[in-house]
Formats: structure tokens, C-alpha cells, sequence
């Protein structure tokens, strides 16, 4: 149980993959721009991790150590590509939103990561809730990030909107500098919370 | 269990069986997918069409037709018969992160019904700003044979999106072109 509850509650505060372990910063510094299409991406993320780690921690056994690396990107990359293609054919609108960084998916450090520390050596269930934790984390960062830069940089929040449609937001949040503004205060916070940095 | 060695027989052996299980798993949803893909995409379309132009009683998609000369697809409305309006399809190379492709919608007369852009990758937030309403609006109700589609900035009448004057002029490329074989298009109708 406190093994369990310990290798689940790890992503999202005291290893969070993107805050913490500074992991997965393509994805995170380039769909943020709002809420809706962090957590999409957060999303899509957590279900391929929980995908590959299931499968990988089934036939670990059954890889030969020194090829262990090309055998789990070849499984990741089908679950991508599995999932790219589903999405397209069934939430065409959330796709096209997303576009491009669902294929990078494969690349993301975070997946690869887990499979090689976690997956490799665990069995299903704590696989699983590792994948869970890790995911939910990268989800939580990614939200907040998009919400931030949603508010600042385009004055709305999903639906809501905070300023008059002619309104001057502060459009640099928008843009690829105010991600990385964006990300480093929430780093700060962050480590204030966490007490890291002392 | 213990790992399996890592000996030729069983490295080669276990990666051709991932290689073999993944590329099953992949043409299998491939094929599962396919139909709903296209249909997808041919629904965009279509939604596309409906919402740029008026009322009509035919398929557009069916009666799909080209100008020479112009990269553009045209689809003509009918209503009883006559051609109400055409939805132009065009697109434009030259947006901030390449491809823009729109549907158009004008009326026999002449007049812009409405656009609608149904392939673009803009900056979210900020080059996407030309799909909404403050941007598009700009557009219904000029007329194509004597408004002139340009951004203020190139000498015209529309409005850039504020920080986003490729992805606007991008948009106003796509739409002269289709603007232009509209006119080609009213031009033959007229004839017959």
C-alpha cells in the first residue's frame, strides 16, 4: 500500500517530470498557449506513458538488455502513431489543434525516461501507477502553464474572457519568449512550495 | 523470471518480433481508421461549404469543378437549378507556418457570404486569431468584383491581426486567388 501510494503520488509534486526534472520542455514550452490544448497535450502524454509502461513492464523479460532502447522506441512509436490516427479519425477538432506535437510524443524524454528507470524494472499494477503519477503530473504542469499564459497573454481562460475584445492582453505570453517567462515563475513557485533550493 | 541473454539469436529474435507485432498493430488500425479519416475530412469540407454560402438544393461536392490556370476548387450552389453562389477553395503557401487553405463563399453577384479556414498552422493564439470573427467579419459583404482585398497596409481595406501580419496577408493571398477564378467562374457562367 505505502509502496504503492509512494510510486503514484511521486510525478505530480516531488519528481514532477516537468517542474522538478526539467523533462519533456519541447511539448511543454510549445503548445501551452492555452489551457485547453495543455491539457490536451498533457493528456495524450499520460496515455501513451501509461500504454508503453503497461506493455513494457509485460515483456521485460522477454528484451535482451543491450537492444532494450531501439525495442521500446519502436513500441512507443506504434502507441504514437496508433493514437495519432484514432484522434484524427475520431476527434478530428481536438487533432488539428494539437497538430504536429502529437508525433512528438515519441521523442519526449518523459516516456522513454519511465520505460528505461521505472518500467523496465517493475511489475504491471506499480508500472501503472507510476505511469498515472508521472502523466497526471506532466498534465497538472502543463495546465497551469497553459492557464497562465491563457490569462496573461490572451485574457481569457476557456470560455471566460477578463478583457473587452479590443482589449491589449500582454501578447508576449503568447509568443515563445513568454513561455519561458512563464515556465521559470512557475519554477519559483514551485520550489517555494516544495521547499527545494534551501 | 531472469532477462533473456543478450546472444545474436535472441537479440535479433526479439526486436523482428516487435518490429513484425508493431507493424501489424499498425496497418490494422490504419485500416480500421481509414474510412472514418476520409469521412471526417470530406464532413469539414462540407460544413465548410454550408457555412460560407446561403441556402441551395444540390451537392456542391459533387459538382466540384477547376479553372484552369487557377489552383483553386470551385463548388457551385444551385438552388431550382440555377447557380446561387460558389464556394472557392484556395490556399496559400505563404502563412507564418506554411500552408493556409480557406473556403470562400460568394454570392452571383458578387458579394462575400462568409470564409472559412479549414487547414492552417498559425501560432496558436495568435496567428489562429485570423479564424475568428473580428478578423473574418472583415470580409462579408465586400464585393469581388470592385472591393479591393489588401491588407490597409498593402494599400487595401482589411485590418491585420495585431501582431500577426503574415498569417493576415497569407489569408488575403488565398483569397485573391480565389477571388480571381471566381470572377473567371461568373464570367463563363454569364456566357452560357
Amino acid at each position: 500500500m505505502n509502496k504503492s501510494w509512494e510510486n503514484f503520488s511521486r510525478g505530480f509534486i516531488r519528481e514532477n517530470p516537468v517542474l522538478v526534472m526539467m523533462l519533456g520542455m519541447c511539448p511543454t514550452l510549445g503548445v501551452t498557449t492555452s489551457l485547453e490544448n495543455g491539457m490536451g497535450m498533457g493528456l495524450a502524454t499520460m496515455f501513451v506513458l501509461i500504454m508503453s509502461n503497461i506493455v513494457i513492464s509485460l515483456v521485460k523479460n522477454f528484451i535482451p538488455a543491450m537492444v532494450r532502447i531501439p525495442c521500446y522506441i519502436v513500441m512507443i512509436a506504434s502507441f504514437v502513431t496508433i493514437i495519432n490516427l484514432l484522434m484524427s479519425a475520431y476527434l478530428p477538432q481536438l487533432h488539428e489543434k494539437l497538430g504536429i506535437y502529437i508525433p512528438l510524443i515519441v521523442v519526449n524524454c518523459i516516456i522513454l525516461g519511465r520505460a528505461e528507470a521505472f518500467a523496465s524494472k517493475n511489475n504491471i499494477w506499480q508500472s501503472f501507477l507510476d505511469a498515472v503519477g508521472m502523466g497526471g503530473g506532466f498534465t497538472l504542469a502543463l495546465s497551469l502553464l497553459g492557464g497562465l499564459r491563457e490569462i496573461l497573454g490572451a485574457g481569457s481562460l476557456m470560455c471566460w474572457h477578463f478583457i473587452a475584445e479590443d482589449g491589449y492582453p500582454v501578447l508576449l505570453f503568447i509568443m515563445p519568449p513568454g513561455a519561458f517567462l512563464a515556465l521559470a515563475f512557475l519554477i519559483i513557485v514551485f520550489n517555494k512550495i516544495s521547499g527545494a533550493g534551501k | 523470471m531472469k532477462p533473456i541473454k543478450s546472444n545474436l539469436f535472441n537479440m535479433i529474435a526479439s526486436m523482428l518480433i516487435i518490429a513484425v507485432g508493431s507493424a501489424w498493430a499498425i496497418g490494422y488500425v490504419y485500416q480500421k481508421t481509414a474510412a472514418p479519416i476520409a469521412e471526417a475530412k470530406k464532413l469539414k469540407t462540407q460544413t465548410a461549404i454550408s457555412e460560407v454560402i446561403g441556402t441551395f438544393d444540390n451537392d456542391p461536392l459533387a459538382e466540384k469543378t477547376a479553372i484552369s490556370g487557377e489552383d483553386v476548387e470551385l463548388y457551385p450552389a444551385r438552388e431550382d437549378g440555377e447557380i446561387t453562389s460558389v464556394a472557392v477553395k484556395a490556399s496559400s503557401n505563404e502563412g507564418f507556418g506554411g500552408k493556409i487553405e480557406l473556403i470562400m463563399g460568394i454570392l452571383m453577384d458578387g458579394t462575400v457570404s462568409g470564409y472559412k479556414i479549414i487547414e492552417q498552422n498559425e501560432t496558436p493564439g495568435l496567428g489562429t486569431k485570423v479564424t475568428e470573427p473580428k478578423f473574418s467579419g472583415q470580409f462579408v459583404g465586400l464585393n469581388a468584383h470592385d472591393d479591393n482585398f489588401d491588407l490597409k497596409k498593402d494599400g487595401g481595406e482589411i485590418d491585420a491581426v495585431t501582431g500577426a501580419t503574415i498569417s493576415s496577408r497569407a489569408v488575403v493571398n488565398a483569397m485573391k486567388k480565389a477571388v480571381s477564378a471566381y470572377n473567371k467562374f461568373a464570367g463563363a457562367v454569364r456566357h452560357e
